[in-house]
């Protein structure tokens, strides 16, 4: 049940990011059902216009029941919700996904945490966090302090 | 992607094929015949323990077997459903949300009904079943099946998804994550709770027995008023009206249908007369390494000035720091520099700098020795209560011995199992005296309760003695008189201690060295 149910629908969500991209948000490599890799524009009048970032998705065979593991890679931005190590602070990503989530839906509310942002500065607790975190940012019990950034 | 728009035209009054989903509805006639009993009413507070007057240390409590759960579970629910003439799926969303607080919860519904629901996730609609249906044109949003065969389903949110997407997320649910009482609608953003009724239609019946399980485990957990028994594998329930607010006061002592006595505050053991929070904090004073050190620093001495653990092993008092080099006097700890010319004859017992460090080492010793005063004690019932367990089997051969050697029957030899029983009780109430003791300020208080303490420990001792004598057959009678004046004697003294406590607790007449508070 759990391969068909899983990959239909990335097959889907494939083809319908490659046809109808949003603005700023392309595929970049897709060899595989276990690890997306796509690009993100900074948003023009943004404090990231002109910049280029990688998000890297990487499913198991749950998803979508279960979130995907979503990180930057690369040149990570500087942003109060993303650490140096490329993990991001977004609830949709946790303990608010939910199974009708997408690649596509979880690029736009990455892409406005990143336009909504006043200030180019890292989370105050990224030292710790960053040496301290697992490597998968869904083994961070993450507290959601501000939900509007 | 858009959820489905066209929900109303799912529900049962206004579907044109409702003739498909009878077998599912027929559910709901059972449990109308439940709902009709009188006894609704029935609420668990009243059922207490029907045992004799309570002793001022004993508090009510009652035993639940799993079927007790369940059946408790479905009273309170119909009881709710009825008043609140809601259904009972969404009865039961609503106390799990208010933690099987019935009260609260319909206080709140009374005061309001929109916002009670709206946070606990209910919907309430009379014409909704859940059921699956055909859907023309339908796409799931989750698997973006849109074969136009599949069967979907749809909680009152009217939220809709296949039949495959349900299972797989209820049984990820259920299974990988344990969860069952707080599942939630697949949409985004949606905190409409899956019910009880769905989950069953669903599921297969190997992962819906899996979800009754959790839901009566948090039943449990949840509720205020009852507690898992800690014995290993027992699987009874203890009730009892005890709140955390007042385990200051109160030492809600309880004994499950195992035979476990445990404190029903802290579930561990049975911990009369001392109080959750010192016993608490006592179990961890003993855990911790400190102590230890402390120990070791009084029966030895620390370098004044790199704090490394120096032994005197030869009469002269300059000492040097095997260490950092550091030299000093032993009797008065002050640097030896200072000790001009009078080398092995210390007269400075009164200069400022060593008064000081020597200060330092009494203190610790003192309350070094005052720890070990109360721990040793506590330590050495604990012990005998292991060599109880030794003395319960021979206690058992000494009777089969007395019903071979005598015509006394089976019955007649009880008063030694008695007696055993009546010892192992009161040398774990003895050890958690010390405890309770330790944290006592000195008053006239304190003064009466060690008095106390003292009685019980020597009966306690002579009873013990008197267990131990090798039996002999001609005095047997004699023995029995004796066991079971002295077993009487030893309860007496036991309740009389825990009386005491117990009123001094209601009372607030004890006084702590520390904040209980905190
Ligand atoms: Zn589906
Ligand atoms: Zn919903
Ligand atoms: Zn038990
Ligand atoms: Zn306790
Ligand atoms: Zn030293
Ligand atoms: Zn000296």
């Amino acid at each position: 049940m759990s391969t068909t149910l899983f990959s239909k629908r990335l097959s889907k969500e494939l083809i319908d990011l490659k046809i109808n991209p949003p603005a700023g948000i392309e595929v970049a490599e897709s060899d595989t059902f276990k690890c997306w890799k796509l690009s993100l524009d900074g948003v023009e009048g943004t404090l990231y216009a002109g910049e280029r970032f990688t998000l890297e998705f990487r499913f198991t065979p749950n998803y979508p029941m279960e979130s995907p593991e979503v990180v930057f890679v690369g040149n990570i931005p500087i942003h109060p919700h993303i650490y140096s190590n490329g993990h991001i602070c977004l609830n949709v990503l946790y303990n608010q996904w939910s199974p009708v989530l997408s690649v596509r839906s979880v690029c736009l509310s990455i892409q406005s945490m990143l336009s909504s942002c006043t200030t180019k500065e890292p989370p105050p607790d990224n030292n710790h966090y960053v040496k301290t975190a697992k490597a998968s940012p869904k083994q961070t019990q993450w507290s959601f302090h501000d939900d509007s950034v | 992607m858009s959820v489905q728009s066209d929900d109303d035209l799912m529900y049962e009054d206004s579907c044109p094929d409702s003739d498909e989903d009878c077998e599912l509805e027929d559910v709901d006639n059972d449990e109308e015949v439940i709902a009709d009993e009188d006894d609704a009413d029935f609420n668990f507070t009243d059922v207490v323990a029907e045992k004799d007057r309570k002793k001022s240390y004993e508090v009510e409590f009652k035993v639940h077997s799993i079927q007790d759960i369940v059946k408790n579970q479905d009273e309170e629910v119909t009881h709710v459903s009825d008043m609140l003439r809601i259904q009972k799926q969404h009865a039961a969303t609503l106390l799990r949300h208010f933690c099987w607080n019935k009260e609260r919860l319909i206080e709140r519904y009374m005061d309001a009904t929109e916002e009670v629901l709206k946070t606990a996730g209910v919907i309430i609609n009379d014409s909704m079943r859940p059921r699956f249906v055909k859907v023309p044109g339908f796409v799931c949003d989750i698997c973006c099946d849109d074969d136009k065969d599949i069967e979907t389903l749809a909680l009152s949110c009217g939220h809709r998804f296949c039949q495959n997407c349900y299972k797989h997320y209820l049984t990820q649910k259920i299974k990988e994550e344990g969860e069952s009482r707080r599942i939630s609608c697949m949409a985004n953003g949606c905190n409409v709770i899956v019910d009880e009724n769905t989950v069953e239609l669903v599921v297969d019946v190997d992962i819906h027995e899996r979800y009754r399980t959790l839901l009566n485990r948090t039943y449990v957990d949840d509720n205020e008023s009852l507690r898992w028994c800690p014995a290993p594998s027992c699987e009874y329930a203890i009730e009892c009206h005890v709140p955390q607010a007042s385990l200051t006061s109160i030492v809600p002592t309880v004994e499950c249908s195992c035979s476990f006595r445990f404190c029903f505050g802290c579930s561990l053991p049975d911990h009369q007369p001392s109080i959750c929070t010192l016993v608490k904090r006592w179990i961890k004073k003993c855990e911790d390494d400190s102590e230890t050190a402390n120990w070791i620093s009084a029966h030895t001495k620390e370098c004044g000035k790199c704090h490394s653990t120096i032994e005197k092993n030869g009469g002269c008092n300059h000492m040097t720091c095997r260490k950092c080099k550091y030299e000093f006097c032993w009797v008065c700890m002050g640097p030896w520099s200072e000790h001009g010319t009078s080398w092995y004859n210390c007269n400075r017992y009164d200069e400022r700098s060593s008064q000081d460090a020597r200060d330092q080492q009494a203190k610790s010793r003192a309350s070094l020795e005052r720890y070990l005063h109360y721990y040793n004690r506590f330590a050495n019932h604990e012990q005998s209560a292991k060599l109880d367990r030794e003395l319960y089997n021979k206690t058992e051969k000494k009777m089969e011995e007395m019903q071979q050697t005598s015509n006394l029957s089976w019955i007649e030899v009880q008063f030694l199992k008695k007696a055993v029983d009546t010892l192992v009780q009161c040398r774990m109430t003895l050890k958690w005296t010390y405890a309770f003791a330790f944290y006592l300020s000195r008053n006239n208080q304190t003064e009466i309760f060690e008095d106390n303490q003292r009685d019980l420990e020597m009966a306690v001792e002579q009873l013990s003695e008197l267990l131990e004598k090798p039996i002999e057959p001609e005095k047997i009678g004699e023995l029995k008189e004796q066991v079971l004046n002295k077993t009487v004697y030893v309860s007496d003294r036991r309740e009389i201690l825990l009386v005491d406590t117990a009123k001094g607790l209601l009372e607030e007449r004890w006084e702590y060295q520390v904040d209980i508070t905190s």
